[in-house]
């Protein structure tokens, strides 16, 4: 399991200056309307105080999605394959458990002197910055469910969702001469069958929660309404699914959502007992970047009017000044 | 009144051969890539998905490639017949920047098997910026060698031929100006989305006009250089007089790009952070420092005249704009989770074998086709 880097935190406030260096008001009135998450989106909530690190979800993700073991370098001495030691997200790994540690590390979910666990994984972000790069359309968003869903036999392996997706999600895997893109996609294929995403279907404590948004949205309230220390039953796998819940009580919360508005909302939420960045989740605006992306180009680009009026310009001006010059361009001489 | 002829010199020379050697060096290493994947022989990771093979070969070396854009804007659009002589050597620098840029992109493509899908128009995806500029750059590639192609039908002779192709040459003049302005301000525009990945100091909503103008510069600065090197190359007469004609125009473009770039930075308070001490701001204030040194050499009378200044101003001017390129794609960028890159050895011998291979052509070309300026070529 790898440690959330510290300086994660310090690039996070860098990230934070990036949004406040945008006049919002200039942005705003370049960027298309955001969109809107769809009335039967699903979706996942993530507690980070009900995580006990046991990375089953990372196993059993690792199973359902056929995706090999990783072994980081400095492992494979004892570590033949038999160890999935996966270090973050990558070509080969869709989901994963960093830690957080500090100082004595002895108080689960304390900023100071503590400890906490966070998942990482595709957020289905309401507005994907993915979907709204790829230049042949193998990400797609799933109008109903809103899940962000990827089509190897599409893609062109450019990896602008790599390098544009603001939460670092989507992998290329560079190993492999026939590498593909790999991201979460919730299962999308185990939920055909009527079956849940892998990691919400073994995690013991109900950490990651599988179920429609708006459920899980009232589940969030909840729970950050109720005081802390009251006896509580979270529910495990899908939220009102008849499984015996985790009986266990309100820890303290930190404030907020993550994912409510990051980016323009995703479909995963987290609730911690650490502040976000400290988990290594990026300090990410409310814009989300497609619509300012999309509303510059398509500003410029409308109907193709701009790109018609400067070619009739130009044939124009260029007609009349070749004319001119023909003398100019006639060879005089067969040379050569 | 001037023609072009082909330069009368040995096809193989030691520059030729050194040329040969490093394209066929780049090559084995792309085989490599071919057969056990891109991290064999790039590092590129997770953190850094594009390295210097998209932004060394592709958004630096169009903006390379600009010489025929500027000049045709500049001969065809604003009239200015005088520059004409300095037209075919600038569309043929062209010509290999983007048909090589072309084919930098087919190697860097995970799938490049699956590249014709963005030729297939039920997988056409409107709203990516990628889209836009892959469209653009591949019918430029096309238009480029139509501009080009007199060259070829004079030097085989199909008057014919070329005599229709004058007809319609406007129209392909015409989309030899649009195209270029379309994909190279859509170079700065595919950095829109990464408003919360890039510094403030390079993520603006002017970065479609800051990547346009400053390819423009460059294009110019391209021609400026190659002039200058052909001639003293092959003790050919100067270009000069001609160049530093040009350079005024160069001068205040450059003016220009940077009114731009500090009016912006200044708009958005973001100025403050170009005096924190980091690598990124270091390149930031040498970048723009090119910049400036290239627009104080072409605004002042003294710098047009001398050829040694403008010679140095044109090559500051391709080293700003470049650094500018790599600054805003992969320097200002701030990846997740602490990656870092730096490319490997055979990396970068990939994209020199580009670049040798990109020289090769242009010198080949010069010496079988009317490209440079006939009285001087011919003697």
């Amino acid at each position: 399991m790898t440690e959330v880097d510290r300086r994660d935190f310090l690039r996070g406030a860098g990230f934070a200056t990036a949004a406040a260096a945008v006049p919002t008001e200039a942005s705003a009135a370049i960027a298309r309307p955001p969109k809107q998450i769809s009335p039967q989106a699903v979706g996942m909530l993530y507690d980070s105080t009900l995580c006990i690190g046991c990375r089953a979800c990372v196993a059993a993700c690792k199973e359902a999605n056929k995706m090999p073991a990783e072994v980081p370098a400095t492992l494979t001495g004892w570590n033949e394959n038999t160890w999935d030691s996966a270090e973050d997200l990558s070509g080969r790994t869709l989901n994963v458990i960093k830690v957080y540690r500090n100082g004595t590390a002895e108080q689960k979910d304390h900023e100071i002197n503590g400890f906490a666990f966070v998942k990482r994984h595709c957020l289905h972000c309401i507005d994907p910055s993915c979907v709204s790069v790829c230049p042949v359309g193998a990400m797609q968003k799933d109008a109903a469910t809103g899940i962000v869903s990827y089509d190897p036999d599409v893609c062109i392996g450019c990896r602008y969702c790599v390098y544009g997706c603001p939460f670092g999600v989507p992998q290329f895997d560079f190993s492999s001469a026939l590498g593909k893109i790999a991201k979460c996609e919730f299962c999308r294929h185990l939920q055909k069958d009527g079956k849940i995403p892998a990691c919400c279907d073994v995690c013991p404590t109900g950490a990651s929660l599988f179920g429609p948004v708006k459920e899980l949205e009232r589940e969030i309230e909840r729970r950050t309404a109720a005081a802390p220390g009251t006896p509580y039953q979270f529910p495990r796998g899908k939220i009102g699914e008849n499984r015996p819940p985790n009986a266990a009580t309100i820890p303290t919360y930190v404030k907020g959502v993550y994912g409510e508005h990051e980016a323009g909302g995703t479909q995963v939420r987290y609730l911690a007992g650490v502040p976000f960045p400290k988990l290594g989740l990026p300090t990410v605006g409310r814009q989300s970047p497609a619509s300012l992306s999309e509303g510059m180009q398509h500003t410029i680009y409308q109907w193709l009017i701009a790109p018609l009026v400067a070619f009739v310009g130009f044939a124009f001006l260029a007609r009349r000044n070749l004319a001119l010059h023909r003398d100019d361009d006639a060879p005089t001489s067969k040379e050569g | 009144m001037s023609t072009a002829a082909p330069l009368r010199r040995s096809l193989v020379t030691p520059t030729t051969l050194v040329l040969v050697a490093l394209v066929v060096i780049a090559f084995s290493f792309l085989l490599q890539r071919f057969l056990f994947g891109l991290g064999a022989v790039a590092n590129i990771n997770p953190g850094y998905p594009w390295g210097i093979w998209v932004v060394v070969d592709v958004i630096i070396g169009t903006a390379f490639g600009c010489g025929g854009f500027a000049m045709a804007l500049l001969v065809y659009i604003f009239n200015r017949g005088q520059y004409h002589p300095l037209m075919r050597p600038a569309l043929l620098s062209g010509l290999f920047g983007y048909t090589l840029g072309g084919f930098a992109v087919i190697f860097d493509l995970g799938r490049y098997w699956q590249a014709y899908n963005l030729l297939l128009p039920w997988h056409a995806q409107l709203n990516s910026v990628m889209f836009e500029v892959a469209l653009c750059v591949m019918a430029y590639v096309v238009v480029l060698w139509i501009e080009f192609s007199p060259a070829f039908l004079e030097r085989w002779g199909f008057a014919a031929s070329k005599r229709v192709l004058d007809r319609w040459m406007f129209v392909i003049v015409a989309l030899g100006v649009l195209l270029p302005t379309m994909h190279q301000s859509s170079l700065g525009s595919m950095l829109l989305v990464m408003e919360y990945r890039l510094s403030p100091l390079w993520f603006t909503l002017w970065l479609p006009a800051l990547f346009v103008i400053s390819a423009l510069a460059m294009g110019y600065a391209v021609v400026m250089f190659e002039a200058t090197v052909v001639s003293k190359t092959f003790s050919l007469p100067s270009e000069h007089a001609l160049i530093s004609k040009m350079s005024i125009v160069v001068g205040w473009i450059t003016v220009a790009w940077l009114v731009l770039r500090f009016g912006d930075l200044f708009a958005r308070n973001a100025l403050p952070l170009a005096f924190i001490g980091s690598i990124s701001v270091f390149l930031f204030w040498v970048e723009n420092a090119m910049f400036l040194a290239a627009a104080l050499v072409f605004i002042t009378p003294a710098g047009r005249a001398s050829q040694r200044a403008s010679f140095l101003g044109a090559v500051a001017l391709l080293a700003g704009g470049s650094l500018y390129r790599l600054d805003a794609y992969l320097i200002g960028y701030q990846p997740l989770n602490n990656w870092s890159y730096f490319p490997s050895v055979p990396e970068l011998m990939v994209s020199i074998g580009v670049v040798a291979l990109e020289v090769l052509l242009y010198l080949i070309f010069i010496k079988t086709l009317p490209v440079l300026h006939g009285d001087a070529a011919r003697r």
